[in-house]
């Protein structure tokens, strides 16, 4: 882990929030446990800096995404928990004077390097968003959407695809009589399984979730929880959260952003029952935000 | 940045109750005296007012045009016949005849120029939504579209008569056609871009993240998920070009006779090109009593088609939002 030094990157005269570096550094080491340094890093972000315009929302990020394992990202609003992981599929592209710098290393490579595959980089990185939003056509062409784009597929095995991922999105029971409805008459909960469901047909490495269940019902939100458990053995997920009892019934670390900052990172129980950071104890026992 | 220096504070004091310090929780006693609400007699005498004064307002907009449609319909109903949409006009003083070549001239007149415009301008609107956006180039469009939509039309006809029909010394339907077409232009581009506007950015993010080629997430989602509002855009810029006079004026004019063919003797539908609302407004000054029915009659389906296509794709519009 790269303790990288926090506080340079503060404006001179600017009200120091973060704690100094050395500190930082030292909970962080003490926080991860020896499997953390054993397990496989299919993500690693070193000094992400992230501007919009010329705000600057995320400052020197460090973050180890660790394989099979689900990662929550907490944090209150607009602490830059969404823009860091929109970071990872380079999907903020999307918007002129949004500018990322530093480095996220996927298999080896800088992704935020110029020359990266973004096709394929948003194949192998699969994303779902606070809204559920499945495309305008019918559930099975969404499922098979990203399929058709990335595959060449008879007809049949299309089909048993997307069954598959019907089924491990826990949908196929809801819909499998409804293939050629529209997505979009499908109940909320259900929609989201749908775009889950679309995300991992093509079978990407990484599942990242910005604020999954924010936006339905605690039955759907339990569906979706009870998924995640599920997915990990087969990918890593990388989950933004405004529900802390969420983050800490789902996920096996957890990084806390404050104000474009990584305060700490650590297994979810420790940050939890024993956070080194006063902040992250202030915001987990709702001192503020 | 309070928020946190609330925080900050608020852990210093650990048995402290955070909520107080961030004003969330009971209010402290208040030194002002109680408020006492202002009188809602007043409220309620202005409220009714301005309540009455747009019922009003609304109520003389559709009186009005509820007077023209039903003095078009008391007028013009009686010169419509079987007749009207197939025979040529009456000599001049004669009875019978209809108003079947301007029928057909402003049917094909207006199909050609929305063949011309609908695709570019849609296009158009497309690339301003998607691709150009914010940058200086599409700003620099939207203006020009705004900006030519605000042309009166009867400049449009005037300088297709001098890039035209002046230099081929001839009017022809297909200036029309162009006049039209100018005028349809602006009007789609830009309603295309505010219709594609309307889809939510997560839509192209969530065809974006799974790997697809903008172009494949334009064309197969965000198109898709607008296309309702798209076609009906398309067809009332047709439809509201269909009852431009003005711009046929100088370029289309009129012409007694049947369409020349697509392709007449003097080129692509080359010659004056009957049309409805030109003849309209010819027959209407003339002193015969046939010539104007047959002009209240003209003016009857001009209206009928606008109204009827305006109501109809509204219809569909309101049940296609699927977005």
């Amino acid at each position: 882990m790269v303790g990288t030094t926090v506080s340079e990157t503060l404006q001179p005269g600017g009200d120091v929030l973060v704690a100094p570096p050395t500190e930082v550094a030292a909970a962080r080491s003490a926080a991860m446990d020896e499997e953390f340094d054993r397990l496989e890093s299919v993500i690693s972000v070193r000094g992400l800096d992230f501007f919009y315009g010329k705000e600057q929302a995320l400052f020197k990020n460090d973050l180890e995404i660790k394989k099979n394992r689900v990662t929550a990202i907490i944090g209150p609003s607009g602490c830059g928990k969404s823009t860091h992981i929109r970071t990872y599929n380079r999907i903020y592209e999307l918007y002129r004077d949004h500018k990322a710098t530093g480095e996220i290393m996927v298999g080896g490579k800088n992704i935020l390097a110029p020359g990266t595959d973004l096709l394929d980089l948003r194949r192998r990185m699969g994303m779902i968003f606070q809204k559920p939003s499945p495309f305008p056509m019918t559930v099975y062409d969404n499922v098979a959407y990203g399929l058709r784009q990335h595959y060449k597929l008879s007809r049949s095995e299309l089909s048993d695809r997307v069954e598959d991922a019907l089924k491990r999105s826990a949908l196929w029971d809801e819909v499998k009589h409804k293939l050629g409805e529209p997505g979009i008459a499908l109940s909320g909960g259900q929609q989201q399984r749908l775009c889950i469901a679309r995300c991992i047909a093509t079978e990407p490495d990484v599942v990242l979730m910005d604020e999954p269940a924010s936006a339905i019902d605690p039955v759907a939100t339990a569906k979706i929880e009870e998924l995640m458990n599920d997915l990990k053995a087969k990918y890593t997920i990388v989950i933004v959260t405004h529900n802390m009892q969420q983050a800490a019934r789902v996920s096996d670390y957890t990084a806390f952003f404050y104000e474009g900052f990584i305060v700490e990172v650590g297994p979810t129980t420790q940050i939890f029952s024993n956070p080194q950071q006063k902040q992250t104890e202030d915001y987990i026992t709702g001192r503020f935000s | 940045m309070a928020q946190a220096r609330a925080a900050d504070d608020g852990g210093a004091g650990v048995s402290a109750p955070a909520t107080s310090q961030n004003g969330v929780g009971a209010p402290s006693p208040s030194r002002l005296a109680a408020l006492r609400p202002r009188s809602h007699r007043r409220r309620k005498a202005v409220d009714a007012a301005i309540r009455g004064f747009s019922w009003v307002a609304a109520c003389a907009g559709i009186a009005i045009m509820v007077l023209i449609v039903w003095e078009v319909i008391r007028r013009g109903i009686g010169a419509i016949d079987w007749g009207f949409f197939t025979e040529l006009p009456p000599v001049v003083g004669e009875e019978g005849g209809g108003l079947g070549n301007a029928i057909l001239g402003t049917i094909v007149i207006t199909a050609v120029a929305a063949l011309i415009a609908l695709p570019m301008g849609f296009f158009g609107g497309v690339w301003l939504a998607e691709f150009g956006r914010n940058g200086r180039v599409a700003t620099a469009v939207r203006m020009v579209a705004n900006v030519n939509m605000g042309i009166p039309s009867i400049v449009v006809g005037v300088f297709i008569f001098a890039a035209l029909v002046r230099p081929l010394q001839h009017y022809s339907g297909f200036a029309g056609s162009l006049a039209l077409a100018f005028i349809m232009l602006p009007v789609m581009a830009r309603t295309t871009e505010d219709i594609l506007n309307l889809v939510p950015n997560e839509l192209r993010e969530s065809g974006l993240a799974m790997g697809v080629p903008r172009w494949r997430v334009t064309l197969g989602v965000v198109i898709r998920a607008a296309r309702s509002g798209l076609i009906t855009g398309a067809v009332l810029a047709t439809v509201r070009v269909a009852g431009e006079t003005a711009p046929l004026l100088f370029t289309a004019l009129s012409s007694p006779y049947w369409l020349d063919g697509l392709f007449g003797p003097e080129g692509f539908f080359g010659g004056p090109t009957a049309n409805l609302t030109k003849t309209v407004y010819d027959f209407s000054g003339m002193p015969y009593e046939r010539m104007q029915e047959l002009a209240w009659g003209g003016a009857l389906v001009v209206i009928a088609a606008v109204l009827g296509l305006n109501v109809l794709m509204r219809l569909i519009f309101q049940r296609g939002k699927e977005w």
